[in-house]
């Protein structure tokens, strides 16, 4: 029994207990089933997860009282807690607004949903685990990741609420500013792989310097200032704190969601997460080395548990963010991404050019090169970070 | 029985006749430059008809164009709708008809 | 072929209605919608590439900024209603539009072009699209980057609110 391949086998195995005519029907359902089932489990954990990891970093409990239906002795430290939240989401009324654009209000949150899992279909989970090969699969990613803000749009529009409209401008504004850095960002990958493969560009993060240092992205100059941008980019486009002004529960009535309850309010939650783990693991695909483990012998772990464990790294990173982290105010947004992060993204362009045209540097050179690359993200860094807060640190909050 | 290169020809007229009728039957500015854009779709997809069914598909020219040609219908969707914006700025108004202050 | 039909009626029935329609709101959303099923029709063919560019520009950007465009000019009603200009315009729109549509289906009907069909789905890959578009096409690249460049600082200009 060999765990690597153990999924491959299982799925050869169900698919051949059909007849040869519809293999490539049960072939493809069983794809679907897996992704779903996975991440509906991960997306529950990850909520419960989030609501413990925020309450131990605002110093309270958390959730803990949810148990078994029948077993009320046994507490489980309260992680059934996301499946009674899905009963109460289920069993809610649905209020629809008696203006409301009947047939927008009901197509946003099936969209939405359906949208953010498209982005699952090209994530290589394993050395040999993707869902669907595609030559162009990163341009398939943003393409599928685009049209969630029309979901969004209609979410604002069909509510028929000055509020949510607003509020759906708000969110559609702070989209498209993220959406050029997080684009500009992977392209470096893209130019010093050469493909727009995901599976490519996770094994050409194979091998390690002394078995020890893995040859990931994120370990390059050009690799780490994309991959912080990356990660600011998808934090604002997931509308997770501290780029949370859309909904600010604590300040607005969440924004474009304004006029959805119960199960629709539910899907919109749903593909909030679905959108974020299948951006961490683009992150993770792109910048972490996918599936390779980090050194080379951890290796005897399966390629698809690296995948999962460092997805789950980057998740908690986020909720370690959100629990720091303060909410910005709309006009800093802005300018974070116009006049910082698209500069930088620009330049780091340049410092992929630079890394792809100097492979075959050796020796002192290779000094030379990383020192080379480091300086064009470093300095252009210091200076606008400088010009940009000019003035404005350090600040004093009087009411703090 | 008609053959897909026909199939595709045909929706792309249609399609392209659809623009056509957005772009002479509507007032409003906005669905005009619609009906525009439709009828440079219909132009896209005989491109890739052709490039899919001509004699030199590995050539890829077809794709090629309708890459440009996506660009270019980009860009004219930008531009047409800030001029828009700017015309319903200075008129309160978005039909056609009304912004015709430079007519002789 | 059954399902190149489907995305077929589905592209022109979404066009016709967008077009049709009195909601500017609607129209949009139904003219993305016969926007994705172009992107299909490119899928269909094999033109993978294309098809994701088409869905990312059209689907993602352009949609967005007529649903801006919309809602930035929209005068105070919710509805947007939008009138037909004129009965005689729209008799003489469809007048047009139909003999268009005769002509060239005629056209298309009375082509021999059952002679072209056979070869299998043709394999370029983006690989092969970059080194085109590096190499032969490289002028028509660098004028379609200055071609946006100006574009987008000329939408910025014409847009933007004058001061004072």
């Amino acid at each position: 029994m060999n765990l690597e391949t153990l999924p491959l086998q299982l799925r050869n195995a169900i698919v051949d207990l059909f007849p040869p005519a519809l293999q490539w029907f049960v072939h493809h359902l069983l794809t679907i089933t897996v992704i779903l089932t996975v991440f509906g489990l991960f997306f529950a954990f990850t909520t419960i997860a989030e609501r413990k990891l925020l309450a131990r970093l605002q110093n309270r409990l958390g959730p803990n009282r949810a148990g078994l239906p029948w077993f009320p002795k046994l507490k489980l430290w309260g992680i059934t807690q996301p499946f009674a939240d899905a009963i109460k989401a289920i069993t809610k009324e649905d209020i629809v607004p008696a203006a409301a654009d009947k047939v927008l209000h009901f197509l946003a949150p099936v969209l939405i949903v359906a949208f953010s899992l498209l982005g699952f279909a090209v994530l290589p989970f394993g050395r040999n685990l993707i869902p669907v090969e595609l030559d162009a699969a990163l341009l398939y990613f943003f393409a599928a990741g685009a049209a969630t803000e029309l979901a969004i749009f209609m979410a604002g529009w069909g509510s028929r609420n000055k509020y949510s409209l607003l509020a759906a401008m708000r969110a559609l504004a702070q989209l498209i500013s993220y959406e050029l850095p997080l684009i500009l960002s992977v392209v470096p990958v893209v130019m010093v792989c050469g493909t727009l493969s995901t599976k490519a560009i996770a094994a050409a993060q194979g091998g390690w310097t002394f078995g020890l240092l893995p040859h990931w992205h994120v370990f390059t100059p050009w690799g780490f200032a994309a991959f912080i941008i990356f990660l600011i980019a998808t934090l604002a486009e997931s509308n997770r704190s501290p780029f949370d002004l859309p909904e600010a529960e604590s300040e607005l009535i969440a924004g474009h969601l304004t006029e959805y309850s119960g199960f629709k309010y539910a899907l919109f939650f749903m593909a909030e997460y679905f959108g974020l783990t299948a951006l961490s693991g683009l992150g993770v695909t792109l910048f972490l080395g996918g599936w390779q483990a980090p050194c080379e012998f951890l290796q005897f772990i399966p390629s698809y548990l690296w995948f999962m464990i460092k997805l789950v790294g980057m998740i908690v990173f986020f909720i370690w963010v959100r629990g720091t982290l303060l909410r910005l105010r709309i006009d800093q947004l802005t300018r974070l991404s116009w006049k910082f992060l698209v500069p930088l993204a620009l330049l780091n362009l340049g410092n992929g050019a630079f890394w792809a045209l100097t492979p075959d540097w050796t020796g002192p050179l290779v000094l030379a090169r990383w020192a080379i690359s480091a300086a064009i993200v470093v300095v252009p860094f210091v200076l606008l970070g400088r010009r940009l807060t000019a003035g404005q640190a350090p600040r004093s909050y009087r009411y703090a | 029985m008609i053959s897909p290169l026909q199939l595709f020809l045909i929706v792309s007229s249609l399609l392209f006749c659809v623009g056509l009728i957005g772009a002479l039957a509507r007032s409003n500015t906005i669905l005009v430059l619609l009906g525009i854009e439709l009828m440079l779709n219909a132009a896209n997809l005989n491109f890739i008809a052709f490039w899919r069914y001509g004699p030199h598909p590995a050539a890829a020219t077809g794709m090629m164009f309708v890459l440009f040609s996506i660009a270019v219908a980009a860009a004219e969707a930008a531009v047409g709708l800030a001029l828009i914006i700017a015309v319903h700025r200075h008129r309160r108004s978005v039909r056609l008809q009304e912004a015709n202050s430079l007519k002789g | 072929m059954i399902a190149l039909l489907l995305i077929a009626l589905l592209i022109l029935g979404a066009a016709s209605a967008a077009i049709l329609s009195r909601n500017l709101i609607h129209s949009a959303l139904l003219l993305v919608g016969a926007w994705a099923g172009i992107a299909a029709f490119y899928l269909w063919a094999g033109a993978e590439f294309v098809a994701f560019a088409q869905a990312l520009v059209y689907v993602g950007a352009v949609s967005m900024v007529v649903l801006f465009a919309v809602l930035l000019t929209r005068q105070g009603a919710t509805r947007a209603p939008v009138e037909y200009d004129s009965v005689k315009r729209a008799v003489f729109a469809f007048i047009v539009a139909g003999g268009v549509a005769g002509v060239l289906v005629g056209a298309i009907m009375g082509s021999p072009l059952q002679g072209h069909i056979a070869s299998p789905t043709p394999a370029v890959s983006v690989k092969q699209l970059g080194l085109l578009l590096m190499g032969s096409y490289a002028p028509a690249l660098l004028i379609v980057g200055v071609l946006l460049t100006v574009a987008l600082l000329g939408a910025i200009v014409i847009a933007a609110e004058e001061k004072g």
